[in-house]
Formats: structure tokens, sequence, C-alpha cells
């Protein structure tokens, strides 16, 4: 009877739960984190939700960046669309095409009146995620850069001193030639290979990776990363390829699991890559800033970002604007913000989160954390590193992938295979043209 | 020979094809209509504009080297898995049911595979023939062939190929065991006494009292790996390297949910639907003739 009782009362309350939620005003937050990340986000998320009592931000997690996209979509298509949904960096033109889908954040911080500064945030960071006239699109999320990783172990037994100077390429090529003489079987592996090697390298070498500022000033954009420096790049590393200087593991970041084993011994990856090999690796390891072809381009200028932003949809309420309002100005506030960037090693997306973790002694306690905060902050981003505003583009990603592999594989050189992927890419860039119109 | 049943009113024929003609207008004819419409148009992906093109798209997809060269990878994938999963299962139901003991067992476990899903098994095999943790990959490795599906469009093809074919062979053997266990035992018995020995007795008379179950098979499996090795593609190399093992289906969805061209995709599931048609049509015109009720 005691557990009938019981039962009953459990019933009732949540039953009433829905009733006391209804006295608030409800955000929907569409995310596309799980495991660690996903906890992490539920924290700020609870948080937020603790500190005041007028809203209640629900966030849910719809599957990976893709899918999350998609799922994104066919709500609109519904009138189902979330408040807030989480974009990564590819689906930036999408999104910006979508006029009357989307509530630009500088408006969304306007009305709402919620505390907004623009100036607040890193210029490499926002710029991504800002017209060409200076209005913040959407809020950049997560974000990260590549850098270099270095099995200080692996140069060690291979003669070589870890502490070598591996900032450009040219060095990185004699490395490369002493671990393979010394036997070692897997000097370099990258991960995300076009983001890397096509879109970083771009930037940080200053060249155009497409027409029209990388796409920023208009639809009517062409890809133009069949040019000397990017070539000649690919070229090399096409080379390395073939003498297995160069290990190709995918086109993701499966390469991650063989630096991680202590397989290789340098690795070009994300910076958020931090948390899995800090955890991981059982040997020595380095952070440097990405290489760079020494009197290539203006290198080194910046690089850029790739990760995620929040977009606010259109077609809810001035109140529930308002929430959201609320909830971004406190995803900017520096207290969360240097919280995400040393718990996740996404950078910092204000000045004073970055700031703040370096008075907090967290790069001294971390060594190599703020490699990558500096690698892109350097320089003031110029129009071929501000990021990349192409449609279709992670369409296009595919087709450069399949491109590389032909040239890693020894089927085609890398002009012709960068001439492929360029015609191919502006043959999709043209009906993304023609869809927004 | 034909039985007939013969109704007097038209009501009780109609009511009983009717959930049958329901849901093929919802879950067939609906969606294909739809997806014959949206192939005349470009849509932007929220839905919020769209033009009319006519026949725009399709000029597209066939002005594009690489479709086209995808139906040349589609028509040897599909051949592939249809026989590397009907062949072995055909050998498999043969052997069990020269079974006297255990037969079930062998049944029961031979069975299995099929209830795998089409993405878990890719991962399986993925798993197996990792480049670098992969156990069949490593004892390639110890006999000297080095194993990179990753880079090497025929390993990948190979290595799709099986996964698909895999959990296939369950459910061929299924049927082919059920045929077997009809052939009549007469039949075979007077071609023993005739001095046929087993695998002419196969060749001869099993087989063709076989070949309705066969053609069945054919056809299924042809549309089967058509459409449902999505998944095993999906997990195993995403269509790649480069684009060996790009498959019609697999650049219908990249078309649609990766770049989010709804008109390209909406095109190709057309052309998709009126080849497999097409294909089922002249099976049953050409091959079927061939085969004895």
């Amino acid at each position: 009877m005691k557990q009938l009782i019981l039962g009953a009362v459990a019933a009732g309350t949540t039953a009433l739960t829905p009733l006391v939620a209804s006295a608030q005003t409800e955000v929907q937050f569409w995310h596309a984190f799980t495991g660690r990340l996903g906890e992490l986000v539920a924290a700020q998320v609870e948080e937020f939700n603790a500190s005041q009592s007028d809203y209640n931000v629900v966030a849910s997690h719809k599957g990976n960046y893709s899918e999350t996209l998609n799922a994104g979509i066919a709500a609109f298509r519904a009138g189902e669309q979330p408040h807030i949904l989480m974009v990564f960096e590819v689906g930036t033109a999408t999104m910006m095409g979508a006029k009357g889908a989307i509530k630009p954040v500088y408006e969304v911080m306007a009305e709402s009146g919620a505390e907004f500064d623009p100036d607040a945030y890193i210029g490499a960071v926002k710029g991504y995620y800002t017209t060409t006239e200076g209005e913040m699109l959407s809020l950049p999320f997560n974000s990260s850069t590549p850098v270099l990783w270095v099995n200080r172990d692996a140069l060690e037994g291979a003669g070589i001193d870890p502490d070598t100077d591996l900032s450009t390429w040219q060095n990185v090529e004699g490395v490369l030639d002493d671990l393979k003489e010394a036997g070692h079987s897997c000097p370099l592996v990258t991960a995300w290979q076009s983001w890397i090697h096509l879109e970083n390298f771009s930037a940080y070498h200053d060249v155009p990776f497409a027409t029209r500022d990388n796409g920023f000033a208009g639809l009517d954009t062409e890809l133009a990363f069949n040019s000397e420096a990017q070539v000649a790049h690919i070229s090399k590393m096409g080379e390395w390829a073939q003498d297995g200087k160069f290990v190709y593991t995918g086109r993701r970041n499966e390469g991650g699991a063989n630096f991680r084993a202590g397989d290789c011994a340098l690795f070009t990856e994300s910076s958020a890559g931090y948390a899995g090999i800090k955890s991981e690796a059982e040997f020595d390891f380095d952070v440097r800033p990405l290489p760079y072809w020494e009197g290539v381009g203006n290198a080194p200028q910046n690089t850029i970002i790739g990760g995620a932003s929040l977009w606010v949809m259109e077609g809810h309420e001035a109140e529930e604007y308002k929430g959201v309002g609320e909830f971004l100005a406190f995803l900017s506030s520096t207290p969360i913000q240097a919280q995400w960037h040393q718990d996740t090693g996404y950078l910092p997306i204000t000045a004073a989160a970055g700031e703040a973790t370096r008075e907090a002694g967290f790069y001294d306690e971390n060594p190599g954390t703020d490699v990558a905060v500096k690698q892109m902050t350097a320089n003031e981003p110029t129009a071929n590193s501000k990021g990349l505003r192409l449609g279709s583009f992670d369409q296009i990603r595919g087709i450069i992938d399949e491109e590389l592999e032909a040239v890693w594989a020894g089927d085609k050189s890398a002009q012709e295979a960068m001439d492929s992927a360029v015609e191919r890419g502006n043959q999709l860039l043209r009906r993304f043209e023609q869809a927004n119109r | 020979m034909e039985k007939r049943v013969t109704f007097r009113g038209w009501m009780l024929p109609l009511l009983l094809i009717a959930p049958q003609v329901f849901i093929s207008a919802v879950f067939f004819f609906y969606p294909a209509g739809q997806a014959v419409w949206q192939s005349l148009f470009i849509p932007d992906p929220f839905g919020l504009s769209t033009q009319f093109v006519g026949m725009g798209n399709f000029e597209y997809l066939f002005g594009d080297r690489h479709y086209r060269a995808s139906f040349y990878t589609t028509a040897l994938f599909s051949i592939l898995v249809t026989l590397a999963s009907m062949i072995p299962a055909l050998f498999l139901a043969v052997l069990a049911d020269r079974l006297i003991k255990g037969s079930g067992v062998y049944r029961t476990l031979l069975i299995w595979p099929y209830a795998v899903a089409p993405a878990v098994a890719g991962v399986l095999w993925l798993f197996m023939f990792n480049t670098r943790v992969g156990v069949v990959s490593w004892y390639l490795g110890q006999l000297g062939y080095d194993w990179n599906h990753v880079l090497n469009g025929s390993e990948a093809m190979g290595l799709v190929v099986v996964a698909s074919a895999w959990g296939r062979i369950s459910y061929n053997f299924l049927f082919f065991f059920a045929a077997l266990q009809a052939v009549p035992r007469s039949v075979i018995e007077a071609a023993a006494i005739d001095g046929a020995r087993f695998w002419r007795r196969f060749f001869t008379i099993v087989l063709p009292l076989l070949s309705p179950t066969t053609f069945f098979l054919l056809v299924v499996n042809v549309v089967y790996s058509f459409f449902e090795t999505f998944g095993v593609i999906h997990t195993i190399t995403s269509g790649g390297p480069q684009q060996a093992t790009t498959i019609l289906v697999y650049k219908v969805y990249s078309d649609g949910f990766v770049g989010q061209d709804l008109g390209s995709s909406s095109a190709q599931s057309v052309v998709l639907l009126l080849v497999v048609g097409l294909l089922t049509v002249l099976q049953f015109k050409f091959i079927e003739k061939r085969v004895h009720y």
C-alpha cells in the first residue's frame, strides 16, 4: 500500500512538472555533441537554467554535424524548428543563403537587449561567421585550428633532437628523411586532409582558396586551389606518400589512432585533439604550430578554424528570442568560455576568456595548449585567411578527398588532381548559386 | 491446372486488395510521385524558393562523367554481390541438405548473420580489415601482402562486396534449403540407380528444379544490392577511395543529405527507379522463360 501511495505521488509530481515549466519560456537547442562534449554542453545548459528563472533551455542531441543540420532543415520545412541550431563551419554558406529561415545573431542580440559586444570576440574566430560588413550571423561555439603534434620519443629513437625546429615544411622534410632512414614506418600522418593541407594551407600562406574573397564577397565564387603554392605542397606530400614518409589512413581523423598508439612520429591534426592525445599517449608529446613553406606567399599568416557555430532560426516569439539572447550572452561570458576552452581544448571565442585562462596559469601547467590561440591570432586576418564561405562545401570536401587519394596512390599528378577537383567543385558551386539566387 | 476463385460481386475483391493498394499508395506511389515532381526543380534546402528547370537536373547528371561512371560501378558491384551471396548459399544448402544428423544446428547457425544489420556488418568487416588493427590485414601483412583498402580501389570494392554478401548468404541459404527439401526424392533415387553421380544429379536434376527459387533470389538480390547495401558502403568506404565504391544509391544520399541538393538527388532517385524497374522487367521477360515451375 505504501508503495502504491509513493507511486501515485511520483506520478503526480511528474505530471505536474510541465505545468511548473510552462511558467518559463522554453528555448530549444539542437546540438551534435556526444560523450564528454555532450556532458559539458549539458552542464552549461544546466548552469544557465539554474542561474535565472525566466527561461528554460532544452538541449537535444540530433546526431553528428551533418545529421543535425539535416534535422534542422527538415524541422524548418515542417514548421517545427528549434530556436538554436548547431551547424558546422562548412554549412555556413548554406545557412547564410537561407534568408527567411535564420535570424542573424547581431539582430537577436540587439532586439533582446542582452549584453553583446562584437569586438570582444577573437577576430579569426568570429570572422568565419561575420559578413564583410562586420555583422555577426552566428555565434561561434566550438572552434579549433590545425597544429603539428610531435611524438618526441619517436624522434629521439631515430636519433633526432626532439627540440629541433619544425616550424617550416623545409625543416620537417629533413626530419622525415631522417626518420625514414632510421627505418621508421610512419613518419607523418594527417587528419582532415582537405581542411589542413588545402584550406588552412591557403590561409596560412595568404593565397586564395577561392575567388571573391574565398566566397565572402559573393556566390559567383570559383575555386582557386589549383595554383602554384597548393600544387607544390600537394605534389611534395604525394612524393612523401610514394616514399613511405607520409602515410594515408583515411578521410577523417583515422590517423589519430595511429599517432596515439605511438606508431607515427608527426601528426597534423586539430588542436582539439588535445584531450584524446593527452589521455591515451604513452609517450612524450609536443604541440607545435602548423609548419609552413618558408618563402611561399606571406606565410605564416594565420590559420583558420574548424568546428561549429550556433544559428538562431526564424519563426519564434519575441519573448523566446529574448531567452535565446540571454543564453548566447551567457555562453560568451568569460568564466563559461574560459572553462570550455580549458575542458575541451577548443579555442576561446573571446579574448577575455583566453586572458583569464592565462592568468589562471592553465597554459603553464599544460604547455602547448596556447599554440593554437597564438597561431590564429598572430596576424590580422586577410581576405585569404578570414575563412571560407562556399556552398555545398561538405560535398566539395568529398571531391577534394577523392582527388587527393588519387595523388597519394600515385594515379594522378598534383596538378591534374587539383585541376579536376576545382572543375568538379565549381560545378557544385554553380548549382548552389542557382539554388540560392 | 490453374486454380481460380471467382467472386460474385465487386465489393469483396476490392476490399481484399484495399490494404495492399493503400500501403503501396502511401509508401510507394506518393513518394515516387514526389520524387518525379521534385526532379524538375532546383529548390533551396529550406524550401524557401524553388525554380523550375524541366529536364535540367537530368542534363546536369548525365553531363557528369562521374555519374556515368557510377553506373559501371553499380553494375559491377551488384553482379559481384549477387554471385557472392547466391553461390556460397547454394553450396551450403546442398551440404546441409545431405546431412542426416545435426542439420538443425547448422541451419540455425547459418541463418544468424542475417540478423546483423548492414551497418553493423560493415563495422565488423572494417575492424577485421582495418589497415592498422585489423586481424585479417595483419595476417595478410605477415604473408607479405600489403592490404590497403583506403587507397586501393579494387580492395575496397572487394571488401564492400564481401561485407554486403555475407549477411545475405543466410537469407539465400534459407530459400535454397527449403527448395532442396521439396525436390522429390524418387527422381533423384531413380537417377542414382541409373548411375548418375552426385554432381551430375545436381546439375541435371536439382538445379533445374530449383530454378523458380533461383530466379526469385536473383531478382531480390539485385534489388538488395542496389538499395540496401548503403549502410555497408557508408560505414566502410564512404564511396572511396576516389570513386571506386560510389554506387548510384550512395550518390543519391551524398547529393541529398551531404550536399542538400534535393533537385539532383530526386532526379537520381527517378533514374534509379527506372533502372531497377527495367532490370526487373528484363529479368522476367528473358530469364523467366528458362524457369520451370
